[in-house]
């Protein structure tokens, strides 16, 4: 079993990556693990457990900010969060139980370095947009920050979106500011029954293009809406529009959009408990989990233009059995695949590359995930910027090297 | 002129003749500008403080001359300023004596309006309000709006990470782009994003926007229109201290409402404002709010009661909610004509632009009057109050000798006091050349070595647009060396498992 360092604050962070580097180690780079399973399944010398860095260390509601340790839970800052009527707006998803983990255990640093958001990614952006400021070790052994507490800052470049999504390959991050935000007084979904792949694009875009103002917009399926609690009954797919907001303002826009979707099916609603319960079960992908009946299929994570999603949903459907749920208005698909030698890479990759986006391999063994790309492969110019952006952080390859892509 | 720019390359300088040559062969016609008569209108941006002519001016017109220009002037290490429409008030197009000014202008043609996606294609010297006008008809719009919107581009909005008005509940530019084709130095060219959300890898677009033009020169941007909210009103708010503005905003945030708009501005700033355009603005207050809502009109309905309430009870003494768009528009009217209304009371005003935590304001308000005192300046305030962007306007008289020297000493004691009191240098104006020698105020030598680092892997050899941003230039090759000790775990105490 890999040897564990677990710093207690920043100083050891620096001085294990200090370390590392003067005896050539590799470090994989952890909060509590509970996205450890994606990635190119790689080997590490010594693993770098962040999750003693864990406390919430300024929280400020009418200034919209909050800084906190990158180790710290997440639970425990959304409990923090929901107690001053505020959320992080973008909605972050829980991967645990779609990767056969327990669910609440993501941390902060985490969300950001995965860059997670959820079904309001449409409407309020990703982790990126909300990650304020940073405080990092670099693979060079040096601490250094980027950004600040407030929410409007050009003060050179802005390294927090730099490391959002970069999944710990430039800098072990110790502490982060985030943008908070108040929380929707209160929320109601209207579902569209029974709609076939074309009618749900076009009422998407008729949706979207509305003063519906939806903050989340997905469609699910029959199959995995019989798994999900508040579509079960259902017994049918459902396409389905959130809206929030003060009560006047939800019930005027439900008018709205009852009067774009009447034409389209029938219609039903949820209300704000259940609707909330619905848009956690499509944010965390609840239908694919590990435990479910499609738990043993290899998941894809495809992001490409919204009018797109449903084509390369087709495609996948039909030449390789795929199980299919869509948010973002259609522009996020995940694609659950029967097992197979590439876990479909080579049908997933070129149905993209026509269409436009990308796609993560997010849940395959590890033996395909060490076989095959797990993140898109990039175009030679990319890829040797990727590869000048990763040694100016990171120059003798010491965090998480390979997890991304070989040789990064 | 405080800050010095790069000492001219005497030989770059004696090759002009066989340079300008060999750009004409790369854009013919009338794409290079070499006479100093016709590069005079290039030799300064919105900073106008600072000028320089550049060695010659190149103005290509698609992507390949971009590419061209680029690899020509890395081969030959030739420095590179890009300029969009010129707009900044940071001198981030500042030109270089031994420089070739690269100017986008011509990129603009808006090459695919996509309702169903919810973006637009443009090139990067379409201007912003070009980008909302060309998606009106459908009821659509591009929602970051700097003061600056009919005349910059959207090139120099990403390079710039602008802002505007409405960035609180809208987000800026960086928010609002989705992807871009951009040209590096060695000439290579590189498309990020696209119509879909998140980068694949790395977040190279996250890190362009905002970058000032030393990462990469921008030949295409995607960005994301939205639906125009079905309607607004706005609240004029009076109050006799700035102190109970401040707890007002505080408290319309707390009550978990995001307005569309909230800007403040001061006694100095309301008084010059209101005697340009006659908005109505009460006289007799220390600081005016304008806090407007959009939405469904039930809500903008709504929320304008509550915010109302919450001003009543922070202790406004004046408090109108507009009735009818020419009313809504009027409010406005004096806030966006503040910088030339400001312009009609002294010969000269230096803009500023810090950001602040909030709850700050007070305290920075009152450091500046002392700093007025003790510069002998007056300074009139207007601010992004939601998000705690401060636009000071430091009046001043060029012609009068000494006092452009003291207006910059004065801006860069608020710029200091901004990274004091836990905010930062620009909030959405840039670094730029204004700023460059005030970044260690805010940032460790380390933490400026890391972001040139970056630089290095974006342009090796510091040809894109230097002296700006960066107080000191490093060497790549000393920035990438790495000092390491080999030996014992030095931390006997680090738990391990």
């Amino acid at each position: 079993m890999t040897e564990t360092l677990k710093p207690r604050d920043g100083a050891e962070v620096e001085q294990a990556i200090k370390w590392a580097v003067a005896g050539g180690k590799t470090l994989e780079i952890v909060g509590r693990g509970s996205k450890r399973r994606i990635g190119r399944a790689a080997q590490w010398d010594m693993t770098l457990d962040l999750s003693g860095l864990s406390a919430v260390t300024l929280y400020e509601p009418a200034e919209l900010v909050l800084s906190a340790k990158a180790g710290t839970p997440l639970a425990e800052i959304e409990t923090l969060l929901a107690a001053n009527g505020q959320e992080l707006a973008f909605e972050p998803m829980d991967y645990g139980p779609l990767l056969g983990g327990a669910a609440g255990a993501a941390t902060i640093g985490g969300v950001l370095s995965s860059n997670l958001s959820g079904p309001r990614r449409i409407k309020a952006g990703a982790a990126r947009d909300h990650f304020l400021g940073v405080s990092a070790v670099s693979g060079r052994g040096e601490t250094f920050k980027s950004g600040g507490r407030v929410v409007k800052n050009v003060t050179g470049y802005d390294l927090c979106k730099l490391l959002a999504g970069s999944w710990g390959t430039l800098a072990a991050m110790t502490d982060v500011t985030v943008k908070t935000l108040p929380r929707a007084e209160t929320e109601q979904t209207i579902l569209v029954l029974g709609l076939d792949d074309a009618a749900v694009g076009e009422l998407m875009t008729a949706v979207m293009g509305s003063f519906a103002d939806a903050s989340a917009a997905a469609h699910v399926p029959a199959a995995p809406a019989l798994r999900i609690a508040e579509t079960a009954a259902a017994g049918d797919a459902v396409t389905a529009f959130r809206l929030e907001g003060v009560v006047p303002s939800v019930s005027h826009r439900k008018a709205v959009l009852e009067g774009v979707a009447a034409r389209y099916g029938s219609i039903g609603t949820l209300d704000e408990a259940s609707s909330r319960a619905f848009w956690r079960a499509v944010r965390d992908v609840a239908p694919f989990a590990a435990s479910g009946s499609a738990g043993a299929r290899d998941l894809w994570r495809i992001s490409t233009a919204p009018s797109h999603g449903a084509e390369i949903g087709r495609a996948l459907i039909q030449q390789a059995a795929a199980e299919t749920l869509y948010d973002w208005a259609g522009g996020l698909v995940w694609a659950a695949l029967p097992p197979s030698d590439d876990a479909g890479a080579g049908l997933v990759r070129s149905t993209v590359a026509n269409k436009g986006g990308h796609a993560t391999l997010i849940r395959a063994p590890a033996a395909l995930r060490a076989a095959v790309d797990v993140f898109e492969p990039e175009a030679p110019a990319l890829a040797a910027l990727s590869r000048r952006v990763r040694e100016s952080f990171d120059p003798r390859g010491v965090l998480n090297p390979g997890r991304i892509w070989v040789g990064v | 002129m405080t800050v010095a720019m790069p000492k001219p390359d005497a030989t770059v300088l004696a090759r002009r003749a066989e340079i300008v040559a060999a750009l004409k062969r790369i854009v013919p016609g009338e794409g290079v500008i070499a006479s100093e008569e016709a590069m005079r209108p290039y030799e300064s941006d919105g900073l106008t403080a600072y000028r320089e002519l550049p060695m010659v001016v190149v103005l290509p017109e698609k992507t390949e001359q971009v590419s061209a220009v680029l690899a020509y002037c890395h081969r030959e290490r030739v420095k590179v300023v890009p300029r969009g429409a010129g707009t900044s008030l940071s001198g981030g197009a500042l030109p270089l004596g031994d420089g070739v000014l690269l100017g986008m202008a011509k990129f603009k043609r808006i090459r695919a309006i996509d309702f169903e996606n919810r973006a637009a294609v443009v090139e990067p010297g379409v201007t912003n309000l070009a980008v909302s006008q060309a998606v009106d008809h459908a009821g659509f719009y591009y929602a970051p709006d700097p003061s600056s919107q009919i005349a910059c581009t959207i090139g120099g909005n990403v390079a710039e990470n602008s802002g505007g008005v409405h960035c609180l509940k809208y987000g800026v530019t960086t928010n609002n782009v989705l992807g871009c084709e951009l040209v590096l130095m060695n000439g290579e060219v590189l498309r990020l994003g696209g119509r879909h959300f998140d980068a694949a890898g790395y977040d190279f677009l996250g890190v362009i926007t905002g970058s000032e033009g030393l990462l990469g020169v921008i030949t295409e941007v995607t960005v994301r229109i939205l639906k125009k909210p079905e309607s607004a009103r706005a609240a004029l708010i009076g109050f006799t201290a700035s102190e109970d503005a401040g707890e007002c905003v505080a408290r319309i945030i707390g009550a978990g409402i995001i307005p569309g708009g909230m800007e403040m501005m001061d006694r100095p700033a309301i008084k010059a404002a209101e005697e340009f355009v006659h908005a109505g603005y009460p006289l007799d207050v220390e600081a005016l709010l304008i806090v407007e809502l959009d939405g469904p009109r039930a809500e903008v309905d709504h929320l304008l009661d509550r915010v109302q309430d919450i001003a009543r009870s922070c202790g406004a003494v004046t408090c109108r909610a507009s009735n009818s768009e020419d009313e809504r528009l009027l409010f406005w009217a004096g806030r966006k004509a503040a910088f030339p209304a400001v312009g009609r009371i002294s010969p000269d005003y230096y803009c500023m632009d810090g950001t602040i935590p909030r709850a700050q304001l007070p305290l920075v308000l009152r450091r500046m009057q002392e700093m007025s005192a003790k510069y002998e300046l007056r300074v009139a305030n207007v601010f992004h109050a939601g998000d705690g962007n401060l636009h000071p306007l430091i009046l001043y008289d060029a012609n009068k000798s000494g006092e452009l020297e003291r207006a910059e000493q004065f801006g860069a004691d608020i710029l200091r006091l901004c990274v004091e009191v836990g905010g930062v240098l620009t909030g959405e104006h840039g670094v730029g050349v204004e700023k460059r020698d005030l970044m260690p105020a805010m940032f460790s030598e380390d933490d400026l070595n890391q972001q040139q680092r970056l630089k290095c892997a974006f342009d090796e050899n510091g040809l894109l647009n230097p002296g700006k941003v960066f107080p000191t230039l490093h060497r790549c090759a000393e920035l990438g060396r790495m000092h390491v000790h080999a030996g014992q775990m030095p931390f006997p105490d680090l738990p391990r498992f």
